[in-house]
């Protein structure tokens, strides 16, 4: 049966005219289908879901809107419009044209890099495959499975620069892609956070606030790249993930908007009895969702990471906007780090630590929102501040993993850790108060107990527009 | 530019003779007439032009001369035989003349051996006065020497002592290997700078013969004479005469009549283009004999050895080279077979050992190599062998999109399973597949059959077949990774990956030898003393031991 691509999967890379994709493709496209039947959003194969599908990257083309079923979504490969004349913007390559073909030194580097970011999109698809059942609201559903889809559009992206740029390797990269899942044992995924299970909303809130604000920093690292369709796809990628943290941050602001009502209304901290989550709660998850990603920046100083920067694959946030010579090899920098039980900094050569770079630029940018949500907190007069633990709590990776700290940044002994943790991290007992809460909410414009309806509905449609169906 | 084509009528060191079955190598070193400036060949001391020429010599003595049985090598002058390599040359030559100039003098002295094991042209050397480092060296290549017993005249390997280096062409390992002489004796002859004369230099296994100086020439020529009559080469056949070869060379190409060598500064490599006869070459072996240097495989060897040869001396800088090859596979094939057919005639055997030696170039060449098989390719037999040497390969499989030439085949013959064996003494194909008797009895019964790319694959004999969708991408990102990787990692990985299996001499004096020599050379200690040596000052030496 001869499959008209073009027509399923919405392109601006002239698809149907290229022969090696359409040949990759060809393999990959019902492969990628059936693992989203097993192991995407379950039991949703009759649900039709208002969804936002790109079409085009024009700015009418990005966002068509409309009921689909799922499997039929038409996952399109997208890379932004090219700059003309792009010259490359750091590294020993500076000012050099950029790359349109991968150069054959830097094969193994960048498609390590590509596949490593690939890995995460399908991972969280895997991560939040029960979450639709138990949503707060179909509002929530719908926009859980936009996240979804997009998630696995960016697979589409990162598994197209594979198959069009790497040959043999690249096709059987791409497989593999589909052969790892998230938290299995056997097969794992490459990043550790990204095993990990996202079983309640609250989890998936900040998932989408803490997670895919990782994602947007190495998307907006890796469109710094020197290997142009890299750059182009993951500029395109970024728009996307934009609205993945929208709807983790009013997630958030729309939980702690209803905390707050209930706090008011009962006068009391503890809103766990009327239907809440207390802001302890809030924070503890804040806590652990936040100390997880950090880890996802790799140790502060990394020779991979400068390497990258030299050969000019990955950039840092905003590169052109930094004001130095985009080269770093005469560039020093302090970084944290950790002698006789005191965190303290040392020099350090720049170019060794841009993850650490990222990691601070992380910082700075997820530190906005939690201002945003404690202004909520105090237009209810609410006397407590919900805070970013410090950089050495809770971490696995890097100058902190070996030791125990308060979310303050003080270090703790062992014991001390064992003893107060669960005051600063969700307890086997907080779990299951959450999970106690996911009830699903169906009835259109309805809200589950412990959120606050959004201020508007999707594509200026009203909040209880039906954006699920279940046929 | 050094030109490794040269004739007898433009030797300026060597002279040749002929007394029936016997000829005569005799150097008689023009000081003067050196290939590079700042030194003179003084002693009866060598450079890079007199080896172009011995090497020469000893291929047309192969060729143009049948009925030669054995070659007497000694010096045209009067109480010296030779001083070696010339002492200042070596000291003013980068690392990178030095390596390459060793290199090619083993070529030549095991070209000797060659001659003297399989061609039935036995070698033998008369040395007629000091005998010294490369001297020496030389002699030790032929299968007899015969040393003048005069009270004065000594044989000697004083590198050690005297310059702080190895004797690197082949000495060492000609010593105790070849002529089995006991490892103490030859430590203390290896650290004594004036070496040993007559009789203990026979005792010792140094020597073969002795004789008075008066009966010196007499003894050289009866010996020869009995060596010449061993052989089975024909006294009544016509040698076939080596042209001089057509070539144009210019700044990024080179063109012969079946070889071409394409340059790609930006890429550092250069493409090796072998093109198959257009007409189909003879069977018939006294049509092959008049044909003569201009039968392909001929031709086409002579092409190669000078293309290898120029590239590896005058373009280092291009690190990889691509081999290809075009035309009718059945016309290597049929070659391939006139050979088979033909192979106790003495002219078939030479350019059999010919085409084995100029394989080996490639073996010991300090490149990248890979083979790219394409449609329109002839891969088959002989030309199997470049594919067969890289240290990687492509095949396309399949056909190019709105192309009308057939996909790519590859064919193995009788010469890829034994004639052309490499320096570690197995067939190509051996030297792939270890220690797998079967898997060669396997790949052995597909001889004659077209095998596709999935075939190849299959078989082992290919290393990678991308179809047309890949190709492009593949091969240009293999030739851009290899042209970023350390040249001399790459050089040293490529060493000691391609000869698997057995080690015998030869394969002892490019492995260890030269490894050793070319680390020895670097090192500071050599360096001073090269420099130094004449000067009358004594190096300073680094003592650290290493």
């Amino acid at each position: 049966m001869k499959i008209n691509y073009n027509d399923l999967i919405p392109n601006n890379v002239g698809l149907s005219d290229d022969r090696r994709l359409l040949r990759a493709l060809e393999r990959w496209q019902p492969a990628y289908l059936n693992w989203w039947n097993e192991l995407g959003p379950i039991d949703t194969e009759t649900f039709q879901v208002y969804l936002r599908t790109a079409i085009s990257v024009e700015s009418n083309g990005w966002a068509n809107y409309g009921h689909v079923h799922m499997p039929d979504y038409r996952w399109g490969i997208f890379l932004s419009p090219p700059e003309p004349n792009r010259k490359i913007g750091f590294g020993y390559h500076k000012g050099e044209e950029a790359w349109s073909e991968v150069p054959g030194e830097y094969r193994t580097e960048l498609r390590r890099l590509i596949v490593t970011q690939g890995d995460t999109e399908p991972a969280s698809v895997e991560q939040q495959r029960h979450l639709g059942k138990t949503c707060p609201s179909l509002y929530d559903l719908r926009n859980l499975f936009q996240v979804n889809v997009e998630e696995g559009r960016h697979l589409w992206a990162m598994v197209y620069l594979l198959h069009a740029h790497f040959g043999r390797d690249g096709r059987e990269e791409a497989d593999e892609m589909l052969d790892r899942h998230a938290g299995d044992p056997d097969k794992p995924r490459i990043l550790e956070a990204f095993n990990e299970t996202t079983d309640d909303w609250l989890s998936f809130f900040m998932f989408t606030y803490f997670q895919d604000r990782d994602g947007k920093f190495q998307l907006a690292a890796l469109s710094e790249s020197g290997f142009d369709p890299l750059s182009r796809t993951c500029r395109f990628m970024l728009t996307e993930e934009a609205h993945h943290m929208f709807v983790g941050e009013t997630g958030i602001m729309r939980i702690i908007q209803r905390t707050c009502e209930l706090m008011q209304k009962h006068d009391s901290d503890d809103v766990r009895p009327f239907g809440g989550i207390d802001l302890l709660t809030i924070q503890k998850w804040i806590n652990f969702h936040y100390s997880i990603c950090l880890d996802l920046f790799g140790s502060e100083k990394s020779t991979n990471a400068a390497n990258y920067y030299s050969m000019g694959l990955k950039g840092r946030y905003q590169e052109a906007k930094i004001n130095d010579d985009h080269i770093l090899t005469n560039s020093q920098t302090l970084v944290p780090k950790v002698e006789d039980n005191k965190i303290s900094t040392e020099e350090s050569a720049l170019l060794t630590a841009i993850n650490y770079k990222l990691r601070e630029d992380y910082a700075k940018d997820s530190q906005r929102g939690i201002s945003r949500f404690n202004k909520i907190i105090r237009n209810y007069a609410i006397n407590t501040e919900l805070k970013l633990p410090d950089a050495a709590f809770n971490r696995n990776i890097g100058v902190f993993k070996d030791i125990n700290c308060s979310p303050d940044g003080t270090i703790l002994s062992q014991s001390e850790w064992q003893e107060h943790r669960h005051e600063w991290l969700p307890s086997e007992d907080d779990y299951a108060f959450v999970r106690s809460l996911m009830v699903p909410v169906i009835e259109p414009g309805k809200m589950a107990s412990w959120i606050a309806p959004p201020k508007r509905g999707i594509h200026g449609l009203d909040i209880d527009y039906e954006y699920v169906m279940f046929h | 530019m050094i030109d490794f084509l040269t004739s007898p009528d433009h030797y300026k060191h060597w002279k040749i003779s002929f007394n029936g079955r016997v000829a005569s190598l005799a150097l008689n070193i023009k000081e003067d007439a050196v290939i590079s400036e700042g030194y003179e060949l003084k002693l009866n001391s060598y450079d890079l032009g007199v080896d172009i020429e011995l090497n020469d010599a000893i291929q047309r003595l192969r060729f143009e001369h049948p009925e030669v049985g054995a070659v007497i090598i000694t010096s045209g002058q009067e109480r010296i035989f030779s001083a070696g390599a010339n002492i200042k040359m070596l000291g003013q030559s980068s690392h990178a003349d030095k390596v390459n100039f060793c290199k090619f003098t083993n070529e030549t002295r095991n070209s000797i051996e060659d001659a003297s094991d399989y061609s039935g042209q036995r070698y033998l050397c008369m040395i007629n006065g000091n005998a010294a480092g490369g001297g020496y060296e030389l002699a030790l290549a032929t299968s007899h020497i015969i040393l003048v017993d005069d009270g004065a005249t000594s044989v000697s390997l004083p590198e050690v002592p005297m310059l702080a280096v190895l004797p690197g062409t082949g000495g060492l390992t000609r010593v105790v290997e070849k002529r089995r002489v006991r490892r103490d004796r030859a430590d203390f002859f290896c650290t004594t700078g004036e070496g040993l004369r007559g009789k203990r230099a026979l005792e010792w296994g140094l020597v073969d013969e002795l004789a008075s100086r008066s009966n010196l020439e007499n003894a050289a020529f009866k010996k020869a004479e009995s060596l010449a009559k061993l052989s089975d080469r024909p006294s009544d056949s016509e040698g076939i005469l080596f042209k001089d070869l057509e070539r144009k060379i210019s700044r990024n190409s080179i063109r012969y009549k079946h070889v071409t060598v394409d340059y790609d500064r930006e890429l550092r490599s250069a493409t090796i283009m072998i093109i198959a006869p257009i007409e189909v070459p003879p069977k018939n072996i006294e049509i092959i004999h008049a044909q003569g240097c201009d039968f392909w495989p001929v031709a086409m060897a002579r092409e190669l050895e000078d293309a290898i040869l120029h590239l590896r001396f005058n373009e280092p800088e291009l690190g990889t080279w691509i081999l290809k090859t075009s035309g009718a596979s059945q016309n290597i094939a049929a070659a391939d077979q006139a050979m088979y057919d033909n192979s106790d005639h003495w002219l078939i055997r030479e350019i059999t050992l010919y085409l084995k030696r100029t394989f080996k170039r490639l073996d010991v060449s300090s490149r990248s190599i890979i083979a790219l098989i394409t449609p329109g390719s002839c891969f088959t037999g002989t030309l199997m062998e470049l594919a067969l040497s890289a240290d990687i390969s492509y095949m396309l499989d399949g056909t190019i999109l709105d192309s009308d030439i057939e996909p790519a085949t590859v064919r193995l013959t009788n010469m890829n399973f034994g004639p052309l064996i490499m320096c570690n003494g197995l067939s190509r194909i051996e030297s792939r597949f270890l220690c797998d008797n079967k898997d060669i009895s396997k790949i052995r019964d597909k001889i004659g059959e077209d095998l596709t790319a999935t075939e190849a694959e299959n078989l082992g004999i290919v290393t990678f077949i991308p179809d047309d969708i890949d190709w492009e991408d593949e091969v240009r990102v293999a030739i851009e990774a290899r042209a970023s990787f350390s040249p001399d990692a790459l050089t040293a990985m490529e060493a000691n990956l391609r000869f698997g299996g057995p080690e015998t001499m030869e394969s002892k004096i490019f492995s260890r030898l030269s490894a050793w020599q070319n680390w020895v050379f670097l090192r500071k200690n050599a360096g001073n003393s090269l420099q130094l040596y004449g000067s009358g000052k004594k190096p300073k030496f680094e003592r650290e031991r290493i």
